[in-house]
């Protein structure tokens, strides 16, 4: 018992204890998920939902960089999803015709989608960071929207001959043995679904690596600087800019990552998945977690995504309930009261731990 | 002996005011230099155009002889100026030592991808961090709350933990803006000390604002007085306080 008491004490006090909490709690999950699949104990809705859950946590944990750890607000991480993964859908279809390794084809989707969304991250970033506060939020939004129209506006084949692109109009003119991969506003048809659950679980692991260790550096702890007080971080001499640059390239790159992950687990997708609304939603999960909590970031994203499954049965009343369960969590986790409470316990825990 | 600082004619202008005029400053190396005067003189200004938070309209500033006029906060910084603020400024949500070892950032020489992937170069340059800066809480009795978030220590301890933070820079000119306010006679006396002790241990040059005379007096080589954006005298703390035009300015006709 004393063993686990100073087990409890050690978790509490460590300093590293949120990272730990945070891997223990996915490999965890992972397990118990695999094994409730191998014993066929979950329904195919569930099993559904497995990837797009991934994916939302990665996107999250990536907006959470931004929004919580940076302290801007941004509210186009839809947009680098829809980047991310129309780039890893292009990338796959050609390396299909030359690879026939499934998982070796979205890990280069999934790499490239990566660095292209972090490319428009920083394009993005440069003249978006020098505006705070709702300017940033209002151009961001922007940005998610311009990307939606621009792909909805694109047309990508491939041919023989190779790849051909066209802008506003399909001008493709595909020979015979041709396949569109891209068609405009139809968005994709005929995708390879190659993301699994496992692919997603390691992506989650990544993505927490990365934050993590980045947030223990001393870019880390010049992006906190910078949240904090930006006056001050410059008279310490902290590159303010470069870091805020650098916090939001990876945000925007994670989050191509998991617009890969989400988009390589339909067989047909259209950009307007991506829209403004899947921007909010992951907002709210970030929000919901608590700000630079990753933790509670994958415990508030499986709760809100699983939750509207769940309230299916309710039909028509599934949003409203969902809603009025959203603000009750956000009205009680905010509550002086509860919080006192919730210290003391959190105190007691640790003290009896200690002795 | 060389001059650490020299401001020659500097001055700022905010639209059609003139806050700071003909602003000419030299501190010798190893000194501790009093800036005072009167509310809205334009002392804090001075600070601000020092470390280039404010542009100044005219006039030149050079540290070490080199011209940083036209150099960015940053680059001011890592030259060698460093600051404390009127109003404590700490990076409230992050622990004591994790604010001096912020402090510390440009001396870790380890890219963000030495950090992520935890090379030994990061382990390494982070070690000696942690313990220069547990070194440095120590000499101003700091480290039994190391790991308190700084916003929750006492005010004082704020004060003391701004300065440590900008020493961590390792500045050859260190700037108080009024270090001493809201303290109490035994903590202001405390401070004397602690002021003197950064000179000698630390091999800097300060330059302080404060309004409480016995501080000034007591500590200071050598003090300028600003009136209405002007310098009104420069000399040894005897000159200035019996200086009439001082007594004027601070006590009126």
């Amino acid at each position: 018992m004393n063993k686990i008491k100073g087990l409890l004490k050690n978790l509490f006090s460590n300093k590293k204890k949120s990272s730990t909490i945070s891997f223990g709690l996915v490999i965890v999950a992972f397990i118990v998920m695999q094994i409730l699949i191998r014993t066929g104990n979950v329904s195919s809705l569930i099993k559904s939902l497995l990837v797009p859950l991934c994916a939302y946590i990665v996107a999250a944990l990536a907006l959470n960089l931004t929004v919580g750890i940076l302290g801007d607000l941004s509210l186009g991480q839809a947009g680098f999803m829809s980047v991310g993964g129309f780039t890893g859908v292009v990338v796959s279809a050609v390396l299909s015709n030359y690879i026939d390794s499934k998982l070796l084809i979205l890990i280069i989707a999934i790499i490239v989608g990566t660095i292209v969304a972090a490319l428009f991250g920083f394009l993005v970033g440069i003249p978006v960071l020098k505006l705070e506060g709702d300017y940033l939020a209002i151009v961001t939004l922007a940005f998610g929207q311009i990307i939606k129209s621009l792909i909805e506006n694109l047309y990508i084949g491939i041919d023989s001959t190779g790849i051909k692109f066209s802008f506003v109009n399909d001008n493709t003119h595909l020979l015979a043995d041709g396949k569109m991969i891209i068609n405009g506003p139809s968005g994709v048809s005929g995708n390879l679904r190659l993301s699994s659950f496992e692919v997603g679980f390691v992506l989650i692991l990544i993505t927490l690596f990365i934050i993590y260790h980045l947030l223990e550096s001393k870019s880390g702890r010049a992006i906190l600087a910078t949240r904090d007080n930006k006056i001050v971080a410059l008279s310490v001499g902290i590159d303010t800019k470069k870091y805020k640059l650098m916090a939001f390239v990876i945000s925007a790159a994670l989050g191509g990552a998991a617009g890969v992950l989400y988009a390589m687990n339909y067989a047909a997708i259209t950009p307007v998945k991506f829209d403004f609304n899947l921007s909010i939603m992951i907002l709210v999960y970030v929000v919901l977690g608590g700000l630079g909590n990753l933790t509670g970031t994958i415990i508030s994203t499986t709760i809100l995504l699983l939750l509207p499954e769940l309230l299916r049965g309710l039909s028509d009343y599934r949003m409203l309930i969902y809603a009025v369960i959203l603000i009750a969590i956000m009205l009680i986790t905010n509550n002086e009261k509860l919080k006192v409470i919730l210290e003391k316990t959190k105190k007691s825990l640790t003290k009896k731990g200690a002795k | 002996m060389s001059n650490v600082l020299t401001c020659k004619k500097l001055g700022i202008d905010f639209g059609g005011l003139t806050a700071v005029n003909n602003f000419d400053l030299e501190i010798e190396s190893g000194q501790i230099f009093g800036l005072i005067g009167p509310n809205g003189a334009g002392k804090t200004t001075v600070f601000n155009m020092l470390t280039k938070m404010y542009e100044p309209t005219r006039g030149t500033i050079s540290l070490n002889d080199k011209d940083i006029t036209k150099l960015s906060s940053i680059d001011v910084n890592k030259l060698g100026i460093a600051r404390t603020f009127q109003n404590v400024r700490l990076f409230d949500k992050l622990s004591v030592i994790d604010n001096v070892v912020v402090g510390m950032h440009n001396s870790l020489k380890y890219s963000t991808l030495d950090g992520i992937f935890k090379t030994p170069k990061y382990k390494d340059s982070e070690r000696k961090a942690y313990d220069q800066a547990l070194d440095l809480l120590k000499i101003f009795d700091l480290s039994s709350e190391k790991d308190v978030l700084a916003g929750n220590l006492p005010y004082g301890k704020q004060r003391k933990l701004e300065i440590l933070r900008a020493l961590a820079t390792n500045p050859c000119l260190l700037l108080l803006d009024e270090p001493a306010a809201g303290m109490n006679p035994v903590e202001t006396e405390e401070l004397m000390n602690t002021i003197r002790l950064i000179r000698d241990k630390f091999n800097v040059s300060i330059l302080l604002i404060e309004h409480d005379m016995k501080l000034v007096m007591g500590v200071c080589d050598k003090i300028t007085v600003l009136n209405f954006g002007q310098v009104l005298i420069t000399g040894s703390p005897e000159e200035v306080q019996n200086n009439p035009e001082v007594i004027k300015a601070y006590l009126g006709d």
